[in-house]
């Protein structure tokens, strides 16, 4: 029987990853939901355009380490983020002024703009590949860990350690600034509401005089900030590969339609259910029951629900199990 | 005939290119190629039926494909008695389970009411039986993995003729279809082709990762083949001797016997290849052109008239008495099924059943931007999207390898920027058919030979 320990076990496995991953899905979340909700249609390259404007950030990170410019402690990268940032607005708008414009003012349905996107992903695919190539690169550097399972074992004397990443921390913390200034844009700035509002009932919207150019713009603006700054975490938290983040695009998926899609806050909350769901079915919570349960009550077996293989998997039943009850997600109507 | 035309010049091109690969390249190639296209054709010939037909959008392709395959393993391969007598009761065991799961999810739904208490009864019954299963079949899972690991390690198949796992991939994937369509087809279009990928993906995780099924990302290589096997042919006298009569004026020019036995022998296993694979050829062209007559006809009979009709406008289809659910049900099972027929000629094909390399970009993303290239609609215009776009998709490299070399053959050999071009040459493919889609869907959003409609 020991509480503390078995406290410290499930914050230092499950709690504190799933947040930062959570915070990763949420981000990409959003964008998927402020495309869907003002561009009307499902963006299949979601993941690759979260790789573009990492790639950016990767290639810039390197520049300044060539340099010798750093930021100390903290990792290179975040000094690189508004340069890949602007690369990636940059991209986005010459794909929107190519792409998708002719189909928005030819008002197409929304499944020929998904099928365009799918164009759109290989060719993003391509140009990723083509510039930095598909192998693996970390550039995480700065001061790797803000606690340490041996420092907090000597600082509590409990027999589990709590380790704490500094990408785990860097990720918690700019998901709250970046995501509490979108959430003041979008309900207390003029652009912000008229953006809320062309979602809601565009014939309405343009009656009332909004430029669907300005709002156009300030979603893809948004857009690339939310996707490279996701990108850019999650590639600082585990590695960039280009492949990866082609398939993170589906837990983004399912956190987003989770949350209700065309619902930012509701997008938010998804990337947490969906990161907690994956976290917590797959943990083997062994070790937590030997804790907390009298010694003539172990468990044998690794008490596992799923094996961590089935990571993805879980994300994805989640999403259908919520198509099935709640098709328009388990947050519907959850405004700010 | 003049309408036939556009079609006849568009085939007329791609069997040319095919032809060209052959004469530049080899004709071991050209055939790989065509076989490959083939596959591509009867894949996109199932998406058109759900997309073309029906306006379905299904981006699960990859699970069925996948399952196809996993038919091929179930049937042709032969059982493993041991990991049976190992763990085959607790395995049985777990299906009674799911099946009695199944039995009383569905006598709650039709006894008690919709309310509060019927939801947490389903789930305590999923619940319930997901631990019994656990249960069960935890330990016949590991002595199963235990057989031999190195080589089997699985419960094996049924050792049946390896064609008739192509029906039966047929059957796999529409099973799955209509537990996908049950679920998932009273969504909006791309709310669907989310799902509907999700679902894929689950699929293909749980045969990657059940190695008591199919031995997982181990790979099951060694199939069993319709067709001859290479070396089989190269020691029998009758296919040495119609080399011999093929390549007779060759032959005579050579004057030493010696040497002529060796340039022989180099021609018969060259043969013995090109044989092997004319083979499967005529085994897939049989399945395409089967395809091709009953898709045609379904198509211009009365019930693809009634598809095309609930595509257009599904409430006046509804108004006029169609019921538009079990119609979309009806044809999504039929198009999944002719993808799972492609998933297991594709595995037999190559011999070898690789759960790791069914992504959704090969296998769901390629597949759409053939029928969208294509020709939505069109069966012609599916199957030549196959082969375009399956053409494309492997000869991209070395086009673009030339391109490359063209462009920039005024810089020195040690220039970085050729280096690294000609380096990333490969992934030119996905640049290619990137700005392939946008393009058509952009000038020609009906795709190259579009949908026709007779009047009758």
């Amino acid at each position: 029987m020991d509480f503390l320990n078995a406290l410290v076990l499930i914050l230092n496995y499950t709690i504190i990853p799933a947040l930062s991953y959570g915070s990763q899905l949420a981000l990409g979340a959003i964008f998927v939901t402020l495309i869907y909700g003002v561009l009307r249609f499902a963006n299949f390259a979601t993941g690759d355009m979260m790789s573009f404007g990492t790639m950016f950030a990767v290639l810039l990170t390197f520049y300044f380490q060539s340099l010798g410019i750093s930021l100390g402690i903290l990792p290179t990268a975040l000094l690189s983020i508004p340069f890949a940032i602007i690369m990636m607005i940059l991209y986005m708008l010459t794909i929107d002024k190519f792409v998708f414009s002719y189909y928005r003012i030819k008002k197409s349905p929304p499944v020929v703009l998904a099928m365009v996107s799918v164009g759109v992903m290989f060719v993003t695919q391509a140009i990723i590949r083509i510039i930095i190539g598909p192998f693996d690169r970390r550039f995480l550097d700065g001061e790797k860990f803000i606690l340490k399972a041996t420092e907090f074992k000597e600082m509590t004397g409990l027999n589990e350690g709590l380790t704490i990443k500094s990408t785990q921390a860097i990720t918690i913390i700019v998901t709250i600034i970046v995501v509490s200034i979108m959430f003041w844009f979008l309900n207390k700035t003029k652009t912000g509401t008229s953006m809320r509002a062309y979602s809601d009932n565009e014939d309405l919207a343009l009656l009332s005089g909004i430029d669907p150019k300005k709002i156009v713009l300030m979603t893809w603006i948004i857009a690339g900030v939310l996707a490279t700054i996701g990108g850019v975490l999650y590639g600082l938290d585990k590695s960039y590969k280009p492949f990866v983040y082609f398939n993170n695009m589906l837990p983004i998926f399912a956190a987003a339609i989770v949350g209700g899609i065309g619902n930012p806050l509701g997008a938010f909350l998804g990337g947490y259910v969906v990161a907690f769901g994956e976290i917590f079915i797959t943990y083997a919570y062994k070790k937590f029951f030997t804790y907390i349960l009298p010694e003539s009550l172990e468990p044998n077996s690794l008490m596992q629900l799923l094996s961590t293989d089935y990571k993805f998997a879980v994300s994805f039943s989640i999403l259908v199990l919520v198509l099935l009850f709640r098709p328009s997600g388990i947050f519907k109507g959850l405004r700010l | 005939m003049k309408q036939y035309l556009n079609v006849v010049t568009a085939y007329a091109i791609m069997f040319t290119l095919i032809i060209l690969v052959g004469i530049f390249q080899s004709w071991s190639q050209a055939l790989s190629i065509l076989n490959y296209c083939l596959i591509s054709a009867v894949m996109t010939m199932g998406a058109n039926i759900q997309w073309g037909y029906a306006g379905l959008i299904n981006f699960g392709i990859m699970g069925y494909t996948a399952l196809g395959g996993l038919a091929v393993v179930l049937v042709s391969v032969a059982p493993v008695p041991e990991a049976w007598k190992a763990g085959g009761l607790n395995m049985i065991g777990s299906l009674g389970i799911i099946v009695a799961m199944i039995f009383s999810i569905r006598h709650v739904l039709k006894r008690i009411q919709k309310s509060k208490k019927r939801n947490y009864l389903i789930a305590g019954i999923i619940v319930i039986g997901l631990l019994l299963i656990r249960l069960v079949s935890g330990p016949g899972i590991e002595s199963i993995e235990a057989v031999e690991p190195a080589k089997t390690g699985f419960l094996g198949g049924l050792g049946m003729p390896i064609l008739f796992s192509w029906i039966v991939g047929a059957f796999f994937a529409g099973g799955l279809a209509y537990i996908i369509g049950k679920i998932a087809l009273g969504l909006r279009a791309d709310y669907l082709a989310i799902a509907t990928l999700l679902i894929a993906e689950i699929v293909v995780s749980i045969i990657k990762h059940e190695d008591w099924l199919a031995r997982g990302v181990k790979n099951v290589i060694g199939l069993k083949r319709p067709v001859p096997y290479e070396i089989d042919l190269q020691t029998s006298p009758w296919f040495i001797n119609l080399v011999e009569k093929f390549n007779s004026g060759k032959l005579k020019v050579i004057d030493t016997i010696s040497e002529r036995q060796d340039v022989l022998n180099q021609l018969v296993i060259d043969a013995s290849s090109v044989y092997v694979k004319l083979c499967m050829t005529g085994l897939f062209l049989t399945v395409v052109i089967i395809l091709l007559i009953v898709t045609q006809k379904a198509l211009y009979s009365p019930w693809g008239r009634k598809m095309r009709a609930i595509r257009d406008n599904e409430e006046a289809a509804g108004a006029m008495g169609k019921n538009v659910v079990k119609e979309h049900l009806l044809i999504f099972i039929l198009g999944s099924a002719v993808v799972g027929i492609a998933g297991a000629m594709m595995v037999t094909n190559d011999g070898l059943f690789t759960p790791g390399s069914y992504r959704p970009m090969r296998y769901t993303f390629v597949i759409w931007v053939m029928v969208i290239v294509g020709g939505t609609g069109n069966n012609f215009g599916a199957i030549l999207g196959g082969f375009v776009v399956w053409f494309l998709w492997v000869e991209a490299a070395p086009i673009a390898l030339f391109l490359i070399n063209f462009f920039t053959s005024h810089l020195p050999e040690t220039n970085a920027l050729k280096i690294h071009l000609i380096q990333s040459a490969p992934y030119f493919r996905f640049l290619m058919i990137g700005m392939g889609v946008l393009l058509i869907m952009r000038y020609r959003p009906q795709g190259i030979l579009p949908e026709k409609i007779i009047k009758q």
